[in-house]
C-alpha cells in the first residue's frame, strides 16, 4: 500500500473548495491521508461510520440542510450500501463517493476478490456513474469531474482508486 | 411490548412544538404518525424505504443545520435495522439531534410479527450503552409530558423511547415521491432547490 498518497492532499483541498462540510469513512488505509486530514481539520465534520450505509444516509441529510458530504469507504463497503442507495436515487440526491479498491490488481487477500469483481456492476445496476483511476495523473480530473456531474448534473458518482493507483496491499 | 401509551394522543402531544423542528422519520407507522401531525409539512421528510437510514440522515441534517432542532421519528424495526447508527451519532455529538423510538415491539406494517423489542430487546439501554447520555422510557402521558420538556430544553442529544400500545398509525396520504419531498424541504429551510 503506497504510504504517501500524495495526491490526496489536493483531493482534501479541492473539496473543501468546492464547499464539502462533511466526510464520513468506515477507517481505511486507501483513505488514510483524507480521514487524518478530515480528523485535523476544525471545519470539517469528520464523522467515524459504522456501516458505510449510515453515510449513505448522512449525505442525504446533509443536502436537506445545505452541506455537501463526501462518503469515503471500501469497495467492499459498497455492497453494505445497496438498498440505501434507494433513498440517493428516489429522491436525485447529488452524491459522490470515493472508493479505494481492493480485490482488483494484484490482490492477494482472497476474501477481497468477490467483491472487488462485483462493484462496478453494482455500482452502474444502482444508476451511479462510475470514474475509475488508475495513475496520479488522472486524480484531479476525476474528482472534478465527479463533483460537477453530482452537484450541477444530479448525478449519483462513485470514483474507484484501484490497486494500480493504490497499490496492493501486502500480507 | 403491548404496555404503553396511544401514538395517536402521545406522538401529537410529545412533539407538539413540531413546526419549530427539523423531522426526518423512518419507513411506515413513524412516517404516517408525523405525516398526519403535521400534515406532511415542508419541515419533514417521511420515508417509506431505506430502512434503517432514519438516523443517520438526521445526523447529517443536525450537523448541517446546528442552530435547528432536528428529531429523527422512527419505528423499533427500523432502528434494530442499524442499531449501530446510534453509536455514530454518540461519537459525532450532534447537541441539536434528538431521536424518538416509537416502539410497540412489533413489525406491525408487515403482519404483527413480534420485534426483538417486545423479546427482551431494551432500545433505552441499548441507546444509552452506545454513549448516547440522555435517555428516557415513557410508557405513561405524564412521562410524555415530562420528555416533550426534555426535547425542548435539550442542548444535547436526547433518545426517547416511547413505548406505545397497539393502537395502529392514523391513516394519512402523504407525497411518497422523495425527489418532490427533498425540493420543498430545501426550499424552506434553506430557500433554494
Amino acid at each position: 500500500m503506497a504510504a504517501d498518497q500524495p495526491w490526496a492532499h489536493g483531493v482534501y483541498d479541492y473539496l473543501k473548495s468546492e464547499g464539502v462540510k462533511q466526510i464520513s469513512y468506515v477507517p481505511d488505509a486507501g483513505h488514510r491521508v483524507l480521514i487524518d486530514k478530515s480528523l485535523a481539520d476544525p471545519d470539517m465534520h469528520s464523522i467515524a461510520l459504522t456501516t458505510e450505509e449510515e453515510g449513505v444516509a448522512m449525505a442525504a441529510g446533509a443536502w436537506l440542510g445545505g452541506q455537501k458530504h463526501v462518503l469515503l469507504m471500501q469497495s467492499s463497503g459498497a455492497g453494505n450500501c445497496v438498498n440505501m442507495f434507494s433513498l440517493l436515487r428516489l429522491g436525485r440526491f447529488p452524491f459522490v463517493t470515493i472508493l479505494s479498491m481492493r480485490g482488483d490488481f494484484g490482490e492477494g487477500n482472497p476474501w477481497q476478490m468477490p467483491m472487488g469483481a462485483s462493484i462496478e456492476g453494482v455500482m452502474k445496476a444502482c444508476d451511479f456513474v462510475v470514474l475509475k483511476i488508475d495513475t496520479e495523473a488522472e486524480v484531479m480530473p476525476t474528482i472534478k469531474a465527479a463533483m460537477t456531474m453530482a452537484y450541477k448534473s444530479h448525478q449519483c458518482v462513485a470514483v474507484l482508486l484501484t490497486q494500480k493507483l493504490l497499490g496492493a496491499k501486502s500480507f | 411490548m403491548t404496555d404503553g401509551v396511544n401514538r395517536q394522543i402521545a406522538i401529537p402531544a410529545l412533539l407538539a412544538d413540531h413546526k419549530d423542528m427539523l423531522i426526518v422519520t423512518g419507513l411506515a407507522g413513524s412516517a404516517k404518525d408525523i405525516g398526519a401531525l403535521t400534515q406532511d409539512a415542508d419541515n419533514t421528510f417521511t420515508m417509506a424505504g431505506a430502512m434503517g437510514g432514519a438516523t443517520a440522515m438526521g445526523l447529517g441534517l443536525a450537523l448541517a443545520q446546528p442552530d435547528r432542532k432536528v428529531v429523527v421519528v422512527t419505528g423499533d424495526g427500523e432502528l434494530l435495522m442499524n442499531l449501530s447508527s446510534l453509536a455514530t451519532v454518540a461519537v459525532a455529538k450532534a447537541p441539536n439531534l434528538s431521536i424518538v423510538c416509537v416502539d410497540n415491539g412489533h413489525y406491525q406494517e408487515t403482519g404483527d410479527q413480534a420485534s426483538h423489542t417486545s423479546q427482551g430487546v431494551d432500545m433505552a439501554a441499548i441507546a444509552a450503552g452506545s454513549g448516547i447520555k440522555t435517555c428516557r422510557s415513557v410508557t405513561t402521558m405524564e412521562e410524555v409530558e415530562d420528555a416533550r420538556k426534555l426535547l425542548a430544553g435539550a442542548n444535547d442529544t436526547c433518545f426517547i423511547h416511547l413505548r406505545i400500545d397497539r393502537t395502529p398509525p392514523p391513516v394519512f396520504r402523504r407525497e411518497m415521491d422523495a425527489a418532490v419531498v427533498k425540493t420543498r424541504f430545501r426550499r424552506a429551510v434553506l430557500g433554494v432547490n
